[in-house]
Formats: structure tokens, sequence, C-alpha cells
């Protein structure tokens, strides 16, 4: 079975069309992987999918890098 | 104010018989059929199982993998031709091209009609907050034209006209209008279609449109035939480059054909049904050629809107009987949906750009299929196979939903 890390990496592969040597823990999701809001919004989908959570709006805002998204992950699944 | 005259220096295309226009050319030219059994979908219980679709397609030197997600096929295939166009036109290593005079004029029928379906059933099943960010701008119908100036930089007059199955030819002649009349000195135009899933087939179906011939696809679409039985719905998408004619020879370009002449009507008579005597067909045909300043006996060929249905078959060749006389039966008419089957908004594009490469080549496209000609349907038809001829002006229809249609006019081009 995957880390969280992992797999939130994995997801951020696909959705924002980057290579995993790309993506660091402190990548920021606007500034160092090339998303605009649009990509951010459906991110977040694929990770409440892949992890069977909801994330809030308020929440998902927050969520600029990719350690946000584990952190978030990891304290609320 | 004199009109400017407009000529074709880039063409694009992707269609059942091939993903450009040299290999769906030697398709139209070889009379073959790029109809199929459909895979896009499970087609059990669907009258219809045969179509036009787009084969074993390479995307990936056109779009990445993230922005190809992000956008209905069908602006994957307006995008694609859109690429081909620009790239054979020549016209991104011209050093002077003032990108505020370039404009894009490409539409579809019906549009991102895969990727509305997909998201109506995730919501359903998800809910309102699994609808993707994306849903509205991959599947609005000017996202096209959108797209195609933000990847070119085209700041122009940016456009889509939606007018179903004359959307291709509407796109042509309006773009022609723009650069005639001084707004834009290049416009990339044309149109483009992926509509064969599951809800189009099944409502086409419903209206009784589309042919059942399941176990003879290649055979299915049968333009003025006596067995025809509807048309065969296919994807693919046409885009040309125009120019303002002094642009095109400053740069040097290469100059494939000229548009002459654009013509527009409508039945005002029935939402999917021409009358019976092609009235409406007739007025387009001939505020084309009025356009065009011409005579009608000056038309060498005609690339008909014939799409293999009962009544707009007949219809067109009364049409064309009422505008030209006794030259409508010296006059060959040819329908190359009987290979491609009908693109629907792209079919007057891909129609126009095989009547040039028809100009260019001096080459009548066949109608394929046409075994046993239906009552009046007595025009040279051009049937079996395409034939050699020197043909100077051609003449191309559409016509769609809602009665609209429309008629270009183009000519070899002579300094």
């Amino acid at each position: 079975m995957s880390t969280v890390e992992e797999r939130v990496k994995k997801i951020v592969c696909e959705q924002l069309g980057v290579k995993e040597s790309e993506v660091q823990n402190t990548s920021s999701f606007v500034e160092d992987l090339g998303a605009d809001s649009l990509d951010t919004v459906e991110l977040v989908m694929a990770l409440e999918e892949e992890f069977e959570t909801e994330i809030p709006d308020e929440e998902a805002e927050k969520l600029a890098s990719v350690q946000d998204a584990i952190d978030y992950i990891v304290a609320h699944t | 104010m004199a009109k400017r005259r407009v000529v074709i220096t880039g063409m694009g295309m992707l269609s059942p018989l091939g993903n450009d226009v040299d290999s769906s050319w030697e398709g139209i030219l070889a009379g073959r059929s790029g109809i199929t059994e459909i895979d896009r979908f499970d087609t059990t219980g669907y009258s219809t199982r045969i179509g036009g679709g787009i084969k074993n397609l390479d995307i990936e030197p056109y779009l990445s993998t993230k922005d190809a997600r992000k956008l209905d096929a069908f602006i994957h295939y307006g995008l694609i031709a859109a690429q081909q166009a620009v790239d054979a036109s020549g016209l991104e290593a011209y050093g002077d091209l003032d990108r505020e005079r370039v404009g894009v004029a490409i539409g579809s029928g019906i549009g991102g009609l895969e990727y509305i379906e997909k998201n109506v059933i995730t919501m359903e099943k998800s809910g309102p907050r699994k609808v993707s960010p994306f849903f509205v701008p991959a599947s609005v119908i000017n996202m096209i034209s959108g797209n195609v100036a933000i990847r070119f930089g085209y700041q122009g007059p940016n456009i889509a006209i939606v007018t179903a199955c004359t959307t291709g030819t509407h796109n042509i002649g309006y773009a022609a209008r723009t650069i005639a009349y001084g707004d834009a000195d290049v416009m990339l135009a044309g149109g483009s279609e992926m509509a064969t899933t599951r809800s189009s087939i099944a409502a086409f179906s419903s209206a009784r449109a589309l042919s059942t011939r399941n176990e003879e696809p290649e055979k299915a679409s049968r333009p003025w035939d006596t067995g025809r039985d509807g048309f065969v719905l296919s994807d693919g998408a046409g885009v040309v480059v125009l120019e303002e004619l002094e642009h095109a020879k400053r740069r040097g370009a290469t100059i494939h054909g000229e548009v002459i002449g654009f013509g527009m009507s409508d039945d005002a008579f029935h939402i999917t049904s021409p009358p019976a005597d092609g009235e409406g067909a007739a007025r387009s045909m001939k505020n084309a050629i009025r356009d065009a300043g011409l005579d009608p006996d000056a038309i060498d060929y005609i690339n008909a809107h014939g799409t293999s249905t009962q009544v707009g078959d007949v219809a067109e060749v009364a049409a064309v009987k009422s505008v030209f006389a006794d030259h409508a039966y010296k006059l060959p008419v040819s329908s190359t949906k009987s290979m491609t089957g009908h693109l629907l908004g792209a079919a007057g594009a891909v129609e126009a750009i095989f009547s040039v490469l028809a100009i260019r080549d001096g080459v009548l496209p066949p109608t394929i299929n046409l075994d046993d000609p239906a009552e009046g349907c007595d025009l040279d038809f051009v049937p079996g196979r395409c034939r050699k001829a020197d043909i100077r002006v051609v003449l191309s229809n559409s016509f769609g939903f809602g009665g609209t249609n429309g008629t270009l006019i183009f000519q070899r081009y002579e300094d």
C-alpha cells in the first residue's frame, strides 16, 4: 500500500501533467507546477475521490502546496 | 467599397478517411468508405451501430495530456486541423505577421456532447460538487476559436457560427467576408464535430435520420441511390487558412484557390426537412452565384450536400435543376459524404477542402454506392470512381436543421 505522500504526488502528476521528478513536497501548485485556478479545483476533486473524503471549499482554498495537501489528508482521513 | 480578394493558403483535416488532408483526399480519389462499426461506446440496443469515427489519432504531437483532458474531443479535432492548416500555410514563418489582423471562425454543429454526457452522469451519481470546473470551457462551441487564438496569439475577430450541418460553410463564408470587408487579413475558418456519442446516436436514431445498414457499414452512405436509408454520422474537422490576396503574395504563400462567392438562405419551412422542390437550397446557390458575379453556366462541378436521406437528396437535385436549367445535365454533381459520412458542423469545411483539391488536381470526386439512382435523380453524379476533368469553378452546398442553407464558390487562382 502506497503512503499518503506517494498517492498525493501521483494525483498531482496526473492532474497537472507534470513529471514525478518535478514534484517536491514544497512545490506550490500554482507557482511551481503551472496550475491555474481551475486546475486546483479539479486537483482537489481528484484528492477527494482518491481518499474518499470531502474537502470543504474554505479548506481547499488553503491547500497551496503538495505538503499542504499531504498534511490535510493525514489529519482528516 | 470594392471587395478584397480572398485566397486559400493552408488546409488541415481530420476525417474518417484519414488524419490529415493528404490521406483523406487519397481515400476520396480511391472511392473508399470511411464508415465502420462504432467502437467508442457499447452500441447494444442501438438501431444504428455504425459511424465515421476518427481512427488511430495520436494527439500527443498537438496537445499535452494535461491540456487534452480539459477539452472535449471536438476541440481536439478542431485544434489539430487548425495546427495542420497553419503549418501548411507557412504563416508562422512570416516575420511581419500582424497578429491583430489574424482572426478565427471555427464552429461546430453540436459541441462537446461527450464531455456534457460524462459530467451529467457524474452529477447524477456523485452530486453537483463533482462536476468538473472545465465542464463549460471544455464543451461550449466557441472554444475551438478561443483555444486557437490563445495557441497562436491571433488577436483579430474571433467567432464560432453555429448552424447545424451548415456550420463549416457559414464559418468559411463569413471569414472570407471578414477579409473582403477589411476587418482582418488572415482568417482560420472551418468546423469540427465529435458527435458519434451515445446520446447523439440515440437521438438521431429516434428522429429516424440515420442509416441502419449495420451489416454493411461501407455501403450505408449512398446518396441518390434507391436503397438509401438515412445518413451516417461521422466525426472530424476541416480548417482553412483564408488570406487577403496581396497579403498572401507579399509573403510568397502557396495559393491553392480563391473564394469568390458565398450565399445563404433559409427554407422557412420545417425544423428538419427541406421542401420537396429545394426552393431554399436553390436561393442559396443563386445568392452565391450572384455574389461571385458569374452566370450559372460558369460552374464546372458541384460538391453536393447529398447526405443519403430520402427527402434531402431529391430536394437538392430539384434545386440544382431549377438553378441551372439545361446546364444541370452537363454539370457533374457528387457527394463526398458517400465516403466520409456526414460530419455535421465539419461537413462544409472538409467539403470546401475537397472542392479546392478537385480544382487543384483536375479531378471530380466520385459518389460511391450509387448502384441504382432513385427516381428523378438523373444528374451526372460521377458514380463509382473519380474522373479527370478540367475544373475551374466549384460550388459547394451545405444545408442544416432549421432550414439553414449555405453555398460557397471556389475558383482556380489566376492572377
